[in-house]
């Protein structure tokens, strides 16, 4: 020990304020809290899972100003006026997200340990707009490991979801082409942490799946 | 982890200044790799000056030709800028084929290249190591030292430096502005890092309290004959066992330049650019790529667990010679995302 208990000083709480699924926080943190530990301990968002702590297995994923991040290997302090969506803050009501919804289906969990932050993972995915094929999922998914070995499951419910946003786009830009706009009166449905666009095309995507 | 004050700077001369005052502080960005090794308690920092809110998040051309990376930059918006794919693809495989997208949304331009080796033994506290704690030895020269560095080692440590985006700015022959105590200077990517010699704690040739504020990369752009072949344990995220960048540039299938940069075998991004001129003028051929790996890896030094490293990376620079000589203009969005 290089101090001695009674030399110890700690810094100073330092004032953070954080936007966390739509609801704002004003906390007094230590320097040296992570983001997952403020999620978990100080907000009582449990829903984040602690894996390695190490940035290594991606159970904290969170996004954070809509980009995914592991949320063990930031401090919280600096994220001062972000704003934050865990896996509490993807659904709308009763109505699960999308990816929620699919992962269920497709039976894309055992455990369910790693299951939030591979939701999060696959929200992040969704926004970034770059994984085109199975083959790109696979790889854009790397930073989330599945210790049941789901992967397959996990993919497969990704590429559905996927695939639902790609019909729904096809369906918006009809209805855009034959002068309807009944679309953007479901506003009040939009995902937190998305473009509010996507949002748009993933509520869509649910409604042409139901008619089938 | 030990306990901290927390500074946030303003502006990059207010940070500069501020590390100065404090001789064992450290600069923040992304904070992926230090807060990791805060956690381990293998940095212990009594200041962190978080420069996430200095004005060096943007990629702008640069008027003379070329491009300017902002330090603050994340890994993923460089990799998936427009300017980058298009210009620099290189760069953008490279960095595609590091860390996870998680990490990549957080890691910067400017801490990408000063993220420390994930050597076993420089992790482990109960282990001497030389760059963690000077003068106690290397537990990886007689220990399990497979990841370690086959080339520019030396007694001291045969630790690795771990990024895959630095074997491109290498290769590509980047350039890094620096904002220090005494002003702002310019050094080739080449300089940044340093062999381990007799101090392995120093990683880079900066000096306390510099601040990188951009990356530049170069006028010339190699935007076709390119290639990042990474091996490694796995498929998807893992660090490199033997990475290869590769630009060439061809006339049919001429070579008229070739820059082959390694990562994963030495202690800095590892060219050989006296090696690179006997490729130039001859053809694209397997001999004549094969006569430059045997030239390239002529000083390597297995350490036992490692030793295969060597003939990997002749062979991994032969695959990458080729891959990046058959690229064409035509077919550039044939090549798969990473």
């Amino acid at each position: 020990m290089k101090n001695s208990v009674q030399n110890l000083q700690l810094p100073e709480s330092i004032p953070v304020s954080l936007n966390v699924n739509g609801q704002q926080h004003n906390l007094s943190l230590q320097p040296w809290v992570s983001l997952l530990d403020t999620l978990r301990e100080h907000l009582h968002l449990t829903g984040t899972k602690k894996g390695c702590d190490h940035g290594q297995c991606g159970a904290c994923t969170v996004l954070v100003d809509g980009k995914r991040i592991n949320s063990c290997l930031t401090m919280a302090v600096m994220k001062e006026g972000s704003e934050i969506v865990t896996i509490e803050g993807i659904a709308h009501g009763d109505t699960l997200h999308p990816l929620q919804q699919a992962f269920i289906e497709h039976d894309a969990f055992q455990c369910g340990y790693c299951t939030p932050g591979q939701i999060c993972s696959a929200i992040g995915l969704m926004n970034e707009g770059k994984a085109n094929t199975l083959d790109d999922v696979k790889e854009l998914m790397s930073g989330n490991i599945c210790r049941c070995g789901a992967y397959t499951h996990i993919n497969e419910a990704i590429m559905q979801v996927k695939e639902q946003e790609a019909e729904a786009a096809i369906l918006l830009k009809n209805t855009e082409a034959s002068g309807l706009h009944e679309v953007s009166e479901r506003d009040e449905t939009s995902v937190p942490g998305a473009p509010a666009r996507e949002a748009e095309l993933v509520t869509e995507a649910e409604g042409g799946a139901s008619h089938e | 982890m030990n306990s901290f004050s927390y500074i946030r700077a303003a502006d990059p001369a207010e940070a500069v200044s501020q590390l100065a005052q404090q001789s064992n502080g450290k600069f923040v960005a992304g904070g992926t790799n230090l807060f990791d090794l805060m956690k381990e308690n293998i940095e212990q920092p009594p200041y962190v000056i978080d420069i996430n809110r200095l004005d060096l998040a943007r990629i702008e051309p640069l008027p003379q030709g070329g491009l300017r990376l902002g330090a603050l930059v994340t890994n993923a918006d460089t990799a998936w800028n427009e300017l980058v794919e298009q210009n620099y693809p290189l760069l953008s495989k490279a960095i595609l084929a590091g860390a996870s997208p998680q990490l990549r949304n957080m890691a910067t331009n400017g801490g990408n290249p000063l993220q420390r080796t994930r050597c076993y033994y420089f992790y482990d506290h109960a282990t001497p190591c030389n760059k963690r704690e000077p003068g106690t030895g290397c537990s990886a020269l007689n220990g399990f030292n497979r990841i370690h560095a086959i080339l520019g080692t030396s007694e001291h440590c045969i630790a690795t430096h771990p990024s895959d985006m630095c074997v491109a700015l290498r290769a590509l022959g980047a350039r890094v502005n620096i904002k220090g105590v005494n002003g702002e200077r310019t050094i080739d990517f080449a300089d940044l890092h340093r062999l381990p010699g007799d101090a392995p704690h120093l990683d880079n040739n900066l000096e306390h309290g510099d601040l990188i504020t951009s990356i530049d990369l170069p006028e010339k752009q190699f935007k076709t004959n390119v290639a990042y072949l990474k091996l490694r344990d796995r498929q998807s995220y893992a660090f490199a066992l033997v990475s290869v960048a590769v630009a060439l540039e061809m006339n049919g299938d001429q070579i008229l330049e070739a820059r082959v940069a390694l990562g994963g075998v030495a202690h800095k991004p590892w060219r050989d650019e006296a090696a690179e001129e006997q490729l130039k003028g001859q053809p694209a051929t397997a001999d004549h790529f094969k006569a430059f790996a045997d030239t390239v890896l002529s000083g390597a030094i297995g350490y036992g667990h490692n030793t295969f490293k060597i003939e990997l990376a002749k062979r991994a620079i032969v695959r990458a010679l080729t891959t990046a000589a058959a690229q064409s203009v035509e077919e550039p969005s044939s090549q798969p995302l990473v």
